[in-house]
């Protein structure tokens, strides 16, 4: 068994894990029915897939409910401040090519606080898997508007209904150059586990933004979405974008948009085939654009873009590598002896 | 011939506008006075603005170099010779330079506009009112665009060499060696040949005029002044600081990885640090100041030595996370190049205001080592000591230079590295202890002697665990909210970093006669003033002690008895007090504070003649 491109460097495990054997001696304190409990259950199944030494899984978490994430799992981990776990990880990532690195935010960690650093770790793509926990509120302090919050919300800070314009993260991630863009659900673990499998396979910075239900604060957020006649748009490699059964279907317009049709009123060369490795991100950005900003009614799930770019973390070493002195130590005693030099007696 | 007279120090100053290439010159110059034995101290100073407008007060750049034949400490007060290169540099540095001194002017722009431009009326050159002064109005713009006149420059492209022309002229008047100026132009445009060849016409022309016309009467000789026996090269501070962390890193066998945002006066250490990947640094221009302290801590969580170089604006913003890497009790060290504050301040000018700061500017207790480089040299000893303690303790730790010291050089005694102690990260590999009978790591258990915690790094089988900003449980590391266990962790990690004081040497005196009732007492880039003001002080037959520390937090263990020996303690600063408050608060002892926040180094004259003042008023005191 060889390691996937994303965990290329990263040593195997020579007797395979388990779920068990990720899974720490901290008892989990979410609030009952959280849906970060089966995202976390999914997570240390699926990390147990992999292959590789449990001791060169690293997560990084910023400040929030979803932050807890670390101390529930058996590797290394570092839950730190608000909003800067993208920029520890890059510093984790860079200097440690062995090591499976993981990011865990959520929508205020990563879109409000530290939006400024989910956008650059996205723009270097450095070599590691951002989950974030979108609940569309803020749940540790217990119930403002967040960044993904409806318009109008009302909530304890905003009594009268928010008035600022979420943040569509998907369109986000897409607009900042993000090389694996992908969308799942905390209430489908068969989804989750596919695309966060995927996630790792990625080299460079992998977005996985995972719809997560806060039943304390903003019950039922994403229960329009669900069930066999809810409208979440599965997007699948190779394939005509039908959902709910196939009665729907996204089409491209005459004009160039996308949009949402019943699927027996529309020419069947006009429905659109998902390719998530197309170079242009245009598509993916159209399709990000199904998403509901309001309370959701429909919203694409799955992979939206996954496509081959350098990771910045490997160019680094790389440019390390090659600019390197044969013997460092004398390189540097050489350095320092500097060039222009003179010799003084004691006089 | 003009006769070679012997002097023992010069002060000279270059000034001219900023695109005039004075800060060049100046290091040219200082190159070569190194290279020839003297002793060096440099204060370049220079406007924020990249380009200010040509010609205009705001847009005057200089750059100080003090050389001598025998040991000094700073660039000097006031300069002995002025090189101004237009009206404005004139202008702006006149009121520095004392009865008697030298100018040498460049008359090209001494035009009525261009005077009027700055205010003046007549032309100084002309109504008589330099006659205080030597004054060498020479046309060097002029002579410079004739000597390079063979090699088809566009107008503007042959005045720029008037730089190169004054640099040559100077050579000559001080009698300094010219190859390395050769060899540098040579690689600085090895691409632009006739640029290269024209500069080097210049200055050769510059060096000629000096030799040949009778307007100066003299060439000065500066003798070689003695230092211990050694090989010698200039260096910055901001080189020095980037060399110590490399050597820092080096000594502990860990990469050395630089989270850093470019920020005046701090970027050079950023600029040498990208060249060294030769030697296997790592560097990350990150997104801003946060980001460039997190990776830093990301890169010692996973076991490099994550370091962090910024100005005060910078350590503003890096304050929480530098309490993160309190609380996670991770190496980290944060270089702060003070510059003149509050908010954006002054950009390109020194201060050293941020000591409360480095001190006190986190939430909670908070405590973190603060370390201060005394020279531009001394950067280097600095740095390499803030690392020592970073690693051994497990700890961020903060080192504080300032503008003063990142951009003056002087000769520094090039190390033998291998007289440089190790440092042992003595990473964690094995179990340390046990839950319920089972075998588990104890990420928080500790040295019984430097409080350090167990680190272990990711990779390190079997050690697998989680640690973050919540409080801590002593031993385990487990997220806690129990009162005793803040109780014991607070004080535990004060206890570590007060602890370190063990680690540290005693504060020394110097005291030559062993008479002396006043200290002066002082940290950071004042010990050259302090040190050349105290040598001129005794020259007057009074006695005065000066001590100078390294360590700001913990403080030698000594410092309380040495304040209560004197009489009088004197603390010059370049903010409002700040050592001094904090001295009083600690030793509950009264300590006079002597502030300077100009934006340049204290006076040596103005700082000598107010000890004298100190020392007479309690001579009489006691009478």
């Amino acid at each position: 068994m060889t390691a996937p491109t994303g965990l290329a460097g990263v040593p195997l495990s020579i007797e395979p894990l388990t779920k068990k054997d990720y899974t720490s001696d901290q008892e989990v304190r979410w609030c009952p029915g959280c849906g970060d409990y089966s995202i976390l259950a999914t997570f240390q199944s699926m990390v147990a897939t992999l292959g590789i030494k449990r001791e060169n899984t690293v997560i990084v978490s910023g400040i929030g409910c979803s932050s807890r994430f670390p101390y529930y799992v058996d590797a290394y981990g570092m839950h730190s401040i608000h909003g800067r776990a993208p920029a520890i990880a890059t510093g984790v990532a860079m200097t440690r090519p062995d090591l499976n690195v993981w990011v865990v935010t959520g929508d205020g960690d990563a879109l409000s606080i530290g939006g400024n650093h989910l956008m650059h770790a996205l723009r270097r793509n450095v070599n590691m898997t951002i989950m974030l926990f979108n609940n569309r509120i803020y749940g540790l302090t217990k119930g403002q508007y967040s960044p993904t919050s409806e318009v109008g919300k009302i909530t304890k800070s905003t009594p009268f209904g928010s008035l600022d314009t979420p943040f569509n993260p998907i369109s986000l991630a897409i607009g900042a150059e993000a090389s694996f863009v992908a969308r799942s659900i905390d209430s489908d673990r068969k989804h989750l586990t596919e695309v966060l499998t995927a996630a790792t396979r990625h080299r460079g910075t992998s977005l996985v933004e995972i719809y997560q239900n806060c039943p304390i604060f903003n019950d039922d957020a994403f229960e329009t979405l669900k069930g066999p006649e809810g409208a979440l748009i599965s997007l699948r490699d190779g394939e005509p974008v039908l959902f709910a059964g196939g009665e729907y279907c996204v089409i491209r317009t005459d004009s160039g948009e996308l949009k949402v049709s019943v699927t027996a009123d529309v020419d069947p060369a006009s429905i659109v085939v998902h390719d998530e490795t197309r170079a242009d991100p245009s598509q993916a950005f159209a399709l990000s654009r199904l998403t509901e900003p309001g309370i959701l009614q429909q919203a694409p799930i799955g992979i939206f873009r996954n496509v081959t770019r350098p990771a910045y973390d490997d160019l680094v070493r790389d440019q390390i590598t090659d600019v390197r002195a044969d013997d460092p130590t004398s390189a540097l005693a050489s350095v320092i002896a500097g060039g222009d030099t003179w010799e003084a007696d004691e006089k | 011939m003009p006769e070679t007279l012997p002097l023992r120090r010069v002060v000279i100053r270059f000034a001219g506008d900023s695109g005039d290439g004075m800060q060049l010159t100046g290091d040219r110059f200082t190159a070569e006075t190194a290279l020839f034995g003297n002793d060096i101290a440099t204060l370049p100073n220079f406007p924020a603005e990249i380009r200010a407008p040509q010609g205009t007060l705001p847009g005057v750049s200089s750059f100080q170099l003090h050389f001598a034949s025998f040991g000094i400490v700073t660039p000097g007060d006031v300069p002995d010779v002025l090189v101004a290169m237009n009206p404005a540099a004139l202008k702006a540095n006149l009121r520095d330079l004392p009865r008697g001194g030298v100018i040498v002017v460049d008359t090209a722009d001494f035009t009525k506009r261009n005077l009027a431009k700055i205010g003046w009326a007549s032309n100084p050159l002309e109504d008589g009112s330099l006659t205080n002064y030597s004054v060498h109005a020479i046309d060097l713009t002029g002579l410079a665009t004739a000597a390079v006149s063979e090699f088809g420059l566009s107008r503007k492209d042959a005045s720029r060499t008037k730089n190169m022309f004054a640099l040559g002229l100077l050579s000559w008047l001080y009698s300094r060696p010219t190859d390395a100026t050769f060899r540098f132009l040579g690689e600085k445009f090895a691409k632009l040949p006739v640029i290269r060849d024209a500069n080097i016409a210049a200055f050769k022309a510059g060096y000629a005029y000096g030799e040949t016309t009778e307007v100066f009467e003299v060439q000065y000789q500066v003798p070689p002044a003695p230092m211990p026996k050694g090989r010698y090269r200039q260096i910055t501070g901001n080189l020095a600081t980037a060399y110590g962390l490399i050597v820092g890193a080096q000594k502990a066998g860990m990469r050395l990885f630089l989270g850093t945002y470019p920020i005046t006066p701090a970027s050079d250490i950023l600029h040498e640090l990208s060249k060294r990947k030769d030697v296997g640094v790592m560097t990350f221009q990150a997104e801003d100041e946060i980001a460039a302290v997190g990776a830093a801590i990301g890169a010692s969580f996973a076991g490099s030595l994550g370091v962090t170089s910024t100005s005060g604006p910078g350590v503003a913003l890096k304050s929480e996370a530098i309490g993160l890497g309190v609380m996670t009790e991770l190496p980290l060290v944060v270089v702060n190049v003070q510059r003149s504050g509050p908010s954006t301040g002054m950009p390109t000018k020194t201060e050293q205001a941020d000591l409360l700061q480095a001190l006190f500017g986190r939430n909670g207790e908070s405590p973190v080592p603060v370390l201060a480089a005394k020279s531009s040299t001394d950067c280097f000893d600095t740095a390499v000591e803030a690392c020592r303690i970073a690693v051994k303790y497990r700890t961020p730790v903060i080192m504080l230079s300032d503008g003063y010291l990142a951009n003056g050089a002087e000769p520094w005694k090039i190390p033998n590295l291998d007289d440089i102690e190790q440092i042992e990260p003595g990473f964690a590999t094995e179990i340390n202890g046990e839950i319920n009978g089972k075998p588990h790591f104890m990420p928080y258990d500790r040295d019984p002697e430097t409080l350090a915690r167990s680190w272990a790094i990711p990779g390190t089988p079997g050690l697998e665990h989680r640690i973050g900003g919540i409080e801590k449980a002593a031993l385990t590391g487990n997220v806690s909210y129990d009162p005793d266990n803040h109780e014991l962790m607070t004080r535990t990690r004060q206890a570590k970093i007060d602890g370190i004081v063990r680690d540290i040497p005693d504060l020394e005196v110097d005291d030559p006669s062993g008479e002396a009732r006043v200290l002066v007492l002082g940290w950071g880039s004042t010990y050259g003033p302090i040190d050349a003001s105290a040598r001129l002080v005794r020259k007057t037959g009074r006695n005065v002690a000066t001590a100078h520390l390294r360590h700001l937090n913990p403080m030698p263990a000594n410092l309380g008895q040495v304040l209560t020996a004197y009489d009088r303690v004197l603390v010059p600063e370049m903010n409002l007090g700040q050592l001094a408050t904090v001295l009083q608060a600690r030793y509950l002892v009264p300590v006079s504070s002597y502030s300077r926040v100009r934006g340049l180094p204290i006076s040596i004259t103005e700082l000598e003649s107010d000890l004298i003042s100190t020392i007479d008023a309690l001579q009489e005191e006691n009478r």
